[in-house]
Order: structure tokens, then sequence, then C-alpha cells
């Protein structure tokens, strides 16, 4: 169904080759681009209004209902219902919207996990929970980081609002086939350096545009040890480097991964599935249009200084100096950034005293990463205000079985409901003018988690790190000895 | 969508590197369900003072910038969310083609189907453009060519068929529709 057949004497092809191939409805020639044919469409509150009023003006109904899953997200609120069961949302306009939501879902027969069922979650974590994400497909959401779902070895990006009506419409997208880049991160991560620190080095490598027009592939021995969360993490960032898309062949790690969740095959079905998404890898010999290569082994805890996520160092490097950059543009661009973020270049980051510290997102959001702030937090009180946010009602879940929730709130840490949160600062849980956050988020343009806000993207250790020290601080310094 | 044939306009030109989607327009004005009236929110956090009032010193406040259709902007523009929104306030704003010597990758598209005319130049034309705020330029779609205040003609890349709706009006949704049967015959073969 959705596998690749194995095409024996032709050409080896990649990964992205081969999941392209198998969804190609109309080819693409130097006329049109081809109609490619859409597994799952993933849809939230936020992309989809305009999108289903469309349908409405049209006189169209979705398409394929049963490849189309909603949840609410971006406006909704992470405190707990008030005392009257209402939701407490941050104005009439973010409820009106995931009204809106219910009531397009309910028109057109989509299926629906919204505020206060079980499964709703940040789109990019509920995805694959539901198994509704599995290697080979074609995913796409009105959302940048449907890149995430890349980590299953599926072709997964974002689209705008027409994209999201055409999709609801016809099940398929106008596209041309984007070129290939190679990334092969060799050796091994060093103890304490995780999937967020490795997708920030590749970031600051590759540039905040050095992947438009390609689509990443994420190869070598340390890609291959990650777990399947970690490498979520991985590819969700991968539009931070301006690629649209970023994929992970699939494993075993993937198939146990996958293995019992709602929504993937059962029995011979499964074997039958599994068997089909071995082929998906890339052929040996297959070419990439650029390929870059990374040493695992050099890598250190990352964090970002700058207003874009390529702004990124070593958490034990100091603030980078303008005047050593020789281009004219990115030397402008540096300047400004430092000085919206008040850090002075040459200045080590350690020790940067900070406001606000977030912990999840579709980038951090999911059980390892609560795990992680809870192993730092564990037994030590935050000095600033830290929100700790499930990315879904499962993970909470999961985090709660396992005590997590009450370790963070005896660190004097705010134990949320699962949403967007303070990543995109919609539903009111924001930063004030002039605050520094450490944040496991994905983005750190300027006002991104509240208007003249100041954040340092980094991963689930560090930020709790910062939250225990009240400033930057290296997260393998409260950390040393633990397994 | 009106077709676009040809853009004659004076240029803004905002010439930081990576201008990303929150700051064409933060994601505070995206809780609406539709998309009128959006560009009175790009730039926002640029154009006004936390107090609401406008920066004087921002492009965009002033006066030169009212009625001028092509952006000019540096390296990159366009990078981060998948927001329609971005496209839609520019253009609500006025803007129907935007300069740059890179653009991303969703930006891009979603500005293609909204009248809003992304053009890719070569870094010499660009710094040109970057050195000249507010001089007149044409922009010819039918030719692919921006004609630079010098008077020298340059070539820019577009897809054919995205150029081939932007010339007529025509949307894609139409096109996508027509396909019906090759659609249909693709589910029934798997």
């Amino acid at each position: 169904m959705t596998g690749a057949v194995p095409d024996r004497g032709a050409a080896p092809r990649t990964l992205l080759e081969k999941v392209w191939d198998a969804h190609v409805v109309v080819p693409e020639s130097a006329e049109t681009p081809a109609v490619l044919y859409v597994d799952l469409h993933l849809v939230h509150e936020v992309t989809s209004p305009q999108a289903f009023s469309v349908l409405r003006e049209r006189g169209l109904k979705v398409r394929r209902t049963g490849r189309t899953l909603a949840t609410m997200d971006h406006s909704t609120p992470t405190l707990p219902r008030r005392a009257d069961g209402r939701f407490p949302f941050a104005d009439a306009q973010a409820e009106a919207q995931v009204d809106q939501l219910s009531r397009n879902c309910a028109d057109f027969g989509v299926e629906l996990h919204g505020l206060g069922s079980p499964a709703q979650g940040v789109v990019h974590v509920f995805g694959p929970e539901m198994g509704a994400t599995q290697p080979g497909m074609t995913v796409v959401c009105g959302d940048s980081h449907t890149a995430t779902h890349g980590a299953f070895g599926a072709l997964a990006f974002g689209i705008g609002t027409s994209e999201v009506g055409h999709v609801l419409a016809t099940q398929c997208l106008l596209q041309r086939r984007p070129r290939t880049l190679a990334v092969r991160v060799e050796g091994a991560l060093r103890p304490g350096v995780g999937a967020k620190d490795l997708i920030l080095a590749i970031i600051a490598r590759l540039g905040v545009g050095g992947g438009t027009g390609h689509v990443i592939e994420y190869l070598g021995p340390a890609v291959r040890a990650l777990s399947m969360e970690a490498r979520m993490t991985l590819c969700n960032m991968s539009i931070e480097a301006g690629a649209r898309a970023g994929m992970v062949a699939p494993d075993d790690t993937t198939f146990r991964w996958l293995a019992g969740r709602p929504r993937v095959p059962v029995g011979s079905a499964w074997d039958a599935a599994v068997a089909r998404w071995r082929t998906l890898p890339s052929d040996p010999g297959a070419r990439y249009d650029r390929e870059v290569t990374i040493d695992a082994a050099a890598l250190e805890p990352m964090i970002t200084f700058g207003t874009n996520p390529g702004q990124a160092m070593a958490v034990t490097a100091a603030v980078p100096d303008p005047a050593a950059e020789p281009d004219a543009g990115a030397r402008a661009s540096l300047e400004a950034a430092l000085r919206y973020m008040g850090l002075t270049a040459g200045r080590p980051i350690l020790g940067q005293p900070v406001d606000v510290v977030f912990v999840g997102s579709c980038t951090n959001g999911r059980l390892e990463d609560m795990r992680e702030a809870a192993a730092v937090l564990q037994g030590r009180k935050v000095k600033v205000r830290t929100l700790v946010v499930p990315g879904s009602q499962l993970v909470k879940r999961q985090a709660e079985a396992e005590g997590l929730d009450r370790v963070v709130r005896a660190a004097g840490a705010e134990w949320r409901e699962p949403g967007c949160s303070m990543c995109i600062a919609m539903n009111g849980d924001r930063i004030e003018r002039g605050q520094y956050c450490v944040s496991t988020s994905n983005r750190n343009f300027e006002g991104r988690q509240g208007a003249g806000g100041r954040t340092l993207l980094a991963s689930p250790a560090t930020a709790a790190a910062a939250a225990v020290a009240g400033a930057v601080a290296d997260p393998r310094r409260l950390t040393e000895g633990a397994p | 969508m009106n077709p676009i044939q040809i853009i004659e306009s004076r240029t803004v030109v905002l010439p930081r590197e990576n201008i990303d989607t929150d700051q064409i327009i933060p994601a505070r004005f995206l809780k609406g369900t539709d998309k009128a009236g959006l560009g009175k929110a790009a730039f926002a956090d640029w154009r006004y003072a936390a107090d609401g009032t406008p920066v004087p010193g921002f492009v965009l406040n002033q006066p030169a910038a009212q009625g001028c259709a092509v952006l000019v902007a540096g390296d990159n523009f366009g990078c981060g969310s998948s927001r329609e929104h971005a496209p839609w306030a520019l253009h609500d704003f006025g803007f129907r083609a935007v300069i740059s010597t890179r653009i991303a990758d969703i930006f891009k598209n979603n500005a293609l189907k909204n009248g809003l005319l992304p053009v890719v130049v070569d870094a010499a034309s660009h710094a040109a453009l970057l050195a000249a705020p507010g001089a007149p330029v044409r922009i010819d779609l039918a030719a692919q060519t921006v004609t630079l205040p010098g008077g020298r003609e340059v070539h820019f890349p577009i897809d054919g068929f995205s150029r081939y709706c932007l010339l007529n009006g025509v949307d894609e949704l139409g096109f996508l529709l027509s396909q019906e049967s090759a659609i249909a015959g693709y589910e029934g073969s798997r």
C-alpha cells in the first residue's frame, strides 16, 4: 500500500525517491508539477479554517476522511478546566477558532481528537502516537514542523492553507520533486549530548537557509543509535535549516515503537507492512544532490545566542564577535541579533541570567524529554518561572504514571496540560518584553515567545539546568554520575 | 486571484537577512478564521511600539512606502512557519512581488497561490536594488525579467505552471479537481 516495490535492475534510489515514486499520480513534466498523493493529512485549528471555507464556497467534500485526522494544539489553554467546566481560553478569538474546527470536523466528517479528548495533543506528537504516521507514507499538515514525521521514513512536510484545501478536496498536491541532502552523522554522541544538540549543530553548520529546496536524509551510526523520539526531535527542526522535510530510514527501532499503536496493522498485515517497510532504506550507491558529514563525538550541549536557530553554539562557548564575520550581510544579521538579545560578543553564555524556562513543544514534548528534564529537576528547586508542558494527553498520563509530575511540582515548576504553549505564545503562555527564556522549542525568532521576548533554544536537560541555576548552565555539571 | 502580468512600482527595502514569518506576521494575529484585513498586522512588531504607536523610523511607516507594490528583502526571506497569513498580510498591505536572493520554500509556495510574485535575483542585482530604496522597477512576468533602476534587465526563474497560473489568474485547486480520473485510478491501483 504505502511501501516501495523493489525494482531490481533499476538505478539505486534514495529513501526519498522510493517514497516519492510510490505516490506519483501524474508524473511531472516541464509544464506541470507532479500530482502527488497524500496518505495522511493532519489538521489543526490555526491553518485550516480558511481551507474549509473554500470547500463550502465551492460545494466540495473532504475526499478521504479516513486519511484526515484533526486535533487542537496552538490556541488551546494549558491550564485545566475552570470550576464551571469551561476551558480558560486566552481570549474569545482563540475559543472561536477552536469551536470552528469542531464545527468543520463535524460538518465534513473528519475524525477530531479535540480539547478534552484523551488523545488530544500537539499535532506532531499526536499523529505518531496514534500510529497514523507510518514508514513510506506521505504526510502533510498546515504546519512547518510536519517534518517531524520523517523520523519514521515518511515524506512529511508543511503546507500552507491553500494546499490544506487542495488535500482536503483531492487528497493530492502539485509538487516538484525536491533535491536530496544527505547529512551523515559519524561516530557516537558523547554522554550528556542528545538529539536536540545534534540538530542545533547541524542547523548551525548548514545555515538557516542552507537546506532550501532539499529534503534531508539523516544517516550514519549516530542516527541509527537514536531512539524513535530522538529521531523525531532531529527531523522536527529540518525546516529550521530551510529543508521542508527530514527523513530517517525505518529500522527495528521504528517498528518496535510503532507496534500496537491504534492505527497500525495487526497480525499478518503487520508482518506484511514490516516486510514492505524494510525495502524503504536508500539503496547502496544511491546518489544525493549534496552530502554533509558531522562528527558526533565532537559535539557538546548546544544553545542558541541569536534570533534564528542557525545562530547556535556549544553552551560552553563565548558569544561570537560580529567583527570576525567576513560577509557583510551575515555581519549585519549577527549585530542585529546580539542587539535584540542584549548579549555581548566575546562573553561566555554560561551564567547568563534567565527569567523563564519552557520544556515542551513538538520538538521536545515527548516522554523521553519529560524524563530528561525531570532527571535534572529531581531533588532540586527551580529559581525561575518554569513551565513543563507535555506534548499530548498520552505523554501526560505516561509521565504521571512514572511520577514525573510530582518531581516537576516538587521542584517548584508548573506541570501543565498539553499544547504548543510557550513555543508560539498564541494561548496566553508567553514571556514578557526583555525577558530571557531557555526553551526546548524550535524557534528563537524575535518575539516568538511573546513580543520583545528573548529565546535561547536548548535541550530539555539544558533547559532544566537553567531553571535550577536561574542562569544558562551546563547540564553535565548536574547529571555527572547519572546513568 | 487577479492575474499578474506587469508590476511597475517603486521599491520598499528591508535589507535584513533571514526575515522569518514571525516577523512578517506575529503569531498572535493568526487566531482569526478568515484571511481579509491582515495588512495592518504585517511586520507588526517592527512597525509598532509596545504601546501601539507607529515606529517613525521603520520603512513601512514612511509616506514613500505607501502604494509600493515591490518589497526588496535580504537573503532567505520568509523562513520559518507555513502560515499563509504571511503572504495574505503582505498582499493586503499592497505588495505584489518580493525580491530577494533566496526565498524559503513554503513561503514561496504560499505566495504563488495568492498573487504575490516571489522573484529571486543574483547577488549583484540584489545589491543594486538594496542600494536604491524607492527606485522604480518593472517586473514582466511573461518575459521573466526585472528591469533594474539603471535600466538593466535581469532574468528570474519561476516554475512554468506557477507562471501560467499567475498570468491567467488560475487557481491550482481547479487544476487538481480536473485530475479526478487519474486520482481515482491511482487509488484503485493500490
